[in-house]
């Protein structure tokens, strides 16, 4: 048995260094595309402001890079240093998509990263634009193989239980990464992570234009990032209404949880805009209902129903008693993997194997079960509702607000009117920590909302931690606070000043903004150095 | 062979490539941090050092993180075992790696001398620290780390984390450390001129005779060690827990293969061939030649170890029986050969735009470009 504070801690552990590292992620995913429209723009037009414009936006890109790069190698070790029977019970399936990520994307993005700041004097302009566009290629197929992993762990799709190795093991690679979990999740996320570029662009440019400064690169990046913004905010709107139509099919929990649904409800079902949910009463603290929404929105129809907390808890509590035979054959097949007797009676009960481990928390000794402990089981397969309710209201209130801010953007920027409406400038500049809450709000709707299972209906969270003493998790966690908090501190000074110094005008001063030429010949940088090739 | 034995055996290769890859490019690059203190005197040697890997340490760095995501997935148990055993030393590995990209991209972003004192010894810590680790996690294997398994592979890590560095550990900790800052040092040969470029051929031609020596020493020390034997079990490729073999320890067991296969000498035979060759290319002036040697001497040493322990990749002291070996641990057949599909296609591709890349950013940095080059660390 793993000590329970020594979970708790865990979880507290990966939350925050997961919360940490998306805080960098998804601007990275916004930025590089918005980096290489500007740089594109600049070579189709050959108008140097688009050459300044990549470069500026590109020096606070690899502000946030560094932190995204270093944060992620927390995240990638993660797994086995804290969650190591996670990590072996389905390392099989959830290992793969992070190799190829570290093949396929990871690698591409580093690589070409080092030529995008470094190759300018280098590369030709087309060479160049290639290195900027296989950045942004590299970072978001890097997010499309996390987040098949990911959508993995939320609905396990191309994979089953193997009794002989006492595993979870693939059993189709099509079905893992084309789960519609995985697709849809991967469409949303990432582009919000376009939103997040767009903002953080349109909010530093409108900063610029209150002050009067660099009023050209500002009026041209702003148009890009609310073009750009518009677009994605409607995309993120749509997806994120198509991976609720998912979870409904897939977690029912949930989404009974998301909607604080405590109570099954004939069609058409309303919505509760607000409540407060009570965890232990079950039910909602006083609510506003707007009726017949709830059916809309997540069967898209009015005769559509979705089943409330009290029928899930049912059924769980029948998963639970199904699966404890599932567990006891599995102890016999550990010392003899080809017990005739055993492999029959996990085989009629395997498909509610991991019912049986949660179960296994109260009753380590499943032999012996009393009804008392089923019900608290079945109790536990419900996650915490207020916490993903809010959560889930949050974010989505943030996305609306983003809507209607990037659709005055628009309308401002088209009629080029943008730099008069100082209100709006202000408020623009106000919006850049919107995205960043909405990105986090969004993490915690789909972790929170999986639990108490880390493999929704096959592990629960309770077993699949490390099994480490209570005072090595202190210090690791105390460890990553305090190195992150420095982190950040540095981080946002660093992005602020390069933000106060503003990009590098031409005549404007110093000798590292000196005149450069709009196009820098290939080989300027070049032909002083040893042409003795290396490796 | 079978399949599934094969792809066992070719991803046990594998792993060998990636931990080689790693040791190669992510060790250059620690090794410049870990000497750039005593290379560099001033500011500006400092900066043209950096420079000298700066368009280079980010992809390099993906060697580490695709070695953790290959191990994975391709030996998940392995994966889940040994990070969760050594907690406290990964780390250790963790903070003071996530330090790093930090040291490249924000030191010379403020000119104040303390901020770039800080980033210096940071890039010294966070070349320095991780090579030892990687080492010293390389001896531990040798000496079996104290873990056991319950019924349901739950795995439990008895030993504490001093146990980590004994001296055994310390000393592969140190030829690692040794061959990182000698690779370092080649690198900045290349890539750096006049006083800098000085001190690291002598830095290289010091650091190789290091390793030359550890080396010798961790190869005699392997002799009086008890090595892991399997005596019985359900062999290569068949699904399989570590729950059902037998292990025993036996002195010499380790030596057992290249007695067998005499043939096999010539690996370690490699490690020291490529650093006795580094070391006289370094002499000789001709930094490239010893660059690529000393990769040799990298693959030389790993090789050794993955000779020597094979079929165990992590063997326990506390319950020798449940022992981590390729069979046990790895992932099934499809995984592996799905996996394997993506290492053809990607690796050469890495391989050719790595390549690529390092052509485009050839040549010594000069500090008088760094000086006006607004893009530079």
């Amino acid at each position: 048995m793993i000590d329970g504070t020594v979970v708790e801690l865990s979880r507290i552990q990966f939350a925050a260094t997961a919360l940490y590292h998306y805080l960098f992620v998804p601007l990275t995913l916004g930025l590089s595309f918005l980096l290489a429209a500007m740089e594109t723009v600049y070579v189709t037009t050959g108008k140097p402001i688009y050459k300044q414009m990549a470069q500026f936006w590109g020096k606070l890109f690899m502000i946030n890079f560094a932190l995204g790069v270093a944060t992620g190698l927390t995240m990638e070790f993660q797994f086995g240093t804290n969650w190591s029977f996670y990590s072996s019970f389905v390392g099989d399936i959830f290992g793969a998509p992070l190799a190829i990520e570290g093949l396929m994307a990871f690698f591409m993005e580093s690589t070409f990263v080092g030529l995008m700041v470094f190759g300018w004097e280098r590369l030709s302009r087309g060479q160049h634009l290639a290195v900027t566009w296989l950045v942004a290629l590299g970072s978001n197929l890097s997010a499309l193989w996390i987040l098949v992993a990911n959508s993995f762990m939320q609905d396990p799709q191309g994979a089953h239980f193997n009794p002989v190795t006492l595993r979870m093991e693939l059993t189709s690679f099509q079905q893992l990464i084309f789960s519609p979990d995985a697709q849809s999740k991967f469409v949303h996320t990432s582009i919000a992570g376009y939103v997040t570029g767009a903002i953080f662009v349109a909010g530093i440019s409108a900063w610029y234009l209150l002050k009067g400064r660099h009023v050209e690169l500002a009026k041209r990046s702003f148009r890009m990032a609310a073009l750009y913004g518009v677009l994605a905010t409607v995309g993120v709107i749509t997806l994120g209404d198509a991976l609720g139509f998912v979870a409904a099919q897939a977690q029912p929990t949930k989404l009974a949880a998301m909607e604080g649904l405590w109570k099954s409800e004939p069609a058409p079902m309303p919505f509760n805009l607000i409540a407060f949910p009570d965890q232990s009463l079950q039910k909602n603290a006083g609510a506003v209902q707007v009726p017949y929404l709830l059916s809309l929105l997540v069967t898209h129809s009015l005769d559509g129903s979705v089943p409330g907390i009290d029928a899930l808890e049912r059924q769980a509590t029948q998963k639970v008693e199904n699966g404890i035979p599932a567990v006891l054959a599995l102890k016999t097949l550990s010392t003899n993997p080809h017990d005739p007797a055993a492999l029959a009676q996990f085989k009629a009960h395997e498909q509610d194997l991991g019912y049986g481990f949660l179960v296994q928390r109260y009753a380590p000794d499943l032999r012996h079960v009393t009804p008392q402990q089923v019900r608290q089981a079945a109790r536990d397969s419900i996650p915490p509702v207020a916490a993903v309710f809010w959560s889930f209201r949050l974010m989505v209130g943030f996305g609306l607000l983003m809507l209607a801010y990037f659709v005055l953007a628009v309308i401002y920027t088209l009629r080029n009117r943008v730099q008069d409406q100082r209100w709006f400038l202000r408020a623009a500049v106000w919006m850049i920590p919107v995205p960043f809450l909405a990105n986090e709000t969004g993490w915690l709707v789909a972790e929170l909302g999986r639990q108490p299972w880390t493999v929704f209906g096959v592990l629960p969270t309770w077993m699949s931690a490390s099994t480490h003493s209570v005072g090595y998790m202190v210090f690791s966690l105390a460890g990553f606070v305090l190195l992150y908090s420095i982190f950040i501190a540095v981080e946002m000074a660093l992005m602020v000043r390069a933000i106060r110094q503003g990009p590098d005008e031409p005549g404007s001063g110093d000798a590292r903004s000196a005149p450069r030429p709009a196009i820098a010949p290939r080989s300027a940088y070049a032909a002083p150095r040893d042409p003795h090739p290396e490796g | 062979m079978e399949l599934f034995a094969t792809l066992q055996v070719i991803w046990w290769l594998l792993l060998g490539v990636l931990l080689s890859g790693l040791a190669v490019m992510v060790g250059m690059d620690m090794g410049v941090g870990t000497i750039l203190r005593y290379v560099g005197r001033s500011d500006l040697e400092r900066r043209v050092a950096l420079n000298v890997i700066g368009p280079h340490w980010d992809g390099n760095q993906v060697w580490f993180v695709l070695g953790g995501g290959a191990v994975f997935a391709a030996f998940p148990l392995i994966y889940a075992t040994a990070f969760s055993g050594f907690y406290v030393v990964m780390l250790l590995l963790l903070w003071t790696m996530i330090v790093r990209p930090l040291g490249f991209e924000y030191r010379s972003k403020i000119a104040h001398p303390a901020w770039r004192n800080v980033w210096d010894w940071s890039l010294f810590v966070s070349g320095a620290v991780p090579m030892v680790v990687f080492g010293a996690a390389f001896g531990n294997l040798f000496l079996g780390v104290p873990f056991h398994f319950e019924w349901n592979l739950t795995s439990f890590y008895t030993g504490s984390f001093l146990a980590l560095l004994n001296p055994f550990a310390i000393l592969c900790g140190l030829l690692s450390l040794s061959l990182s800052a000698m690779m370092g040092a080649l690198t900045l040969m290349n890539g750096a001129e006049g006083a800098l470029h000085q001190r690291a051929r002598g830095l290289a031609q010091a650091a190789a005779l290091l390793a030359v020596a550890l080396f010798a020493t961790g190869g005699l020390w392997v002799h009086a060690l008890p090595g892991y034997q399997l005596v019985s079990g359900p062999g290569a490729g068949v699904a399989q827990t570590p729950l059902q073999q037998t292990v025993a320890t036996i002195t010499g067991a380790w030596q057992s293969r290249f007695v067998a296969q005499p043939i096999l000498w010539l690996v370690p035979l490699l490690g020291f061939v490529g650093m006795l060759g580094a070391l006289l290319a370094a002499r000789a002036g001709r930094s490239h030649l010893g660059w690529w040697l000393g990769a040799l001497a990298w693959i030389g040493v790993i090789g050794t170890a993955g000779v020597s322990l094979f079929p165990f990749l992590l063997p326990s002291s506390s319950d020798p029986s449940v022992s981590l070996t390729v069979w046990n641990s790895s992932s099934s057949r499809l995984t592996l050969l799905w996996m394997l599909g993506f290492a053809l296609v990607f690796v050469p591709l890495i391989l050719w735009y790595t390549s690529w890349a390092f052509w485009v950013m050839r040549g010594k940095v000069r500090a008088e470009q760094i000086a006006r080059d607004e893009h530079a660390y």
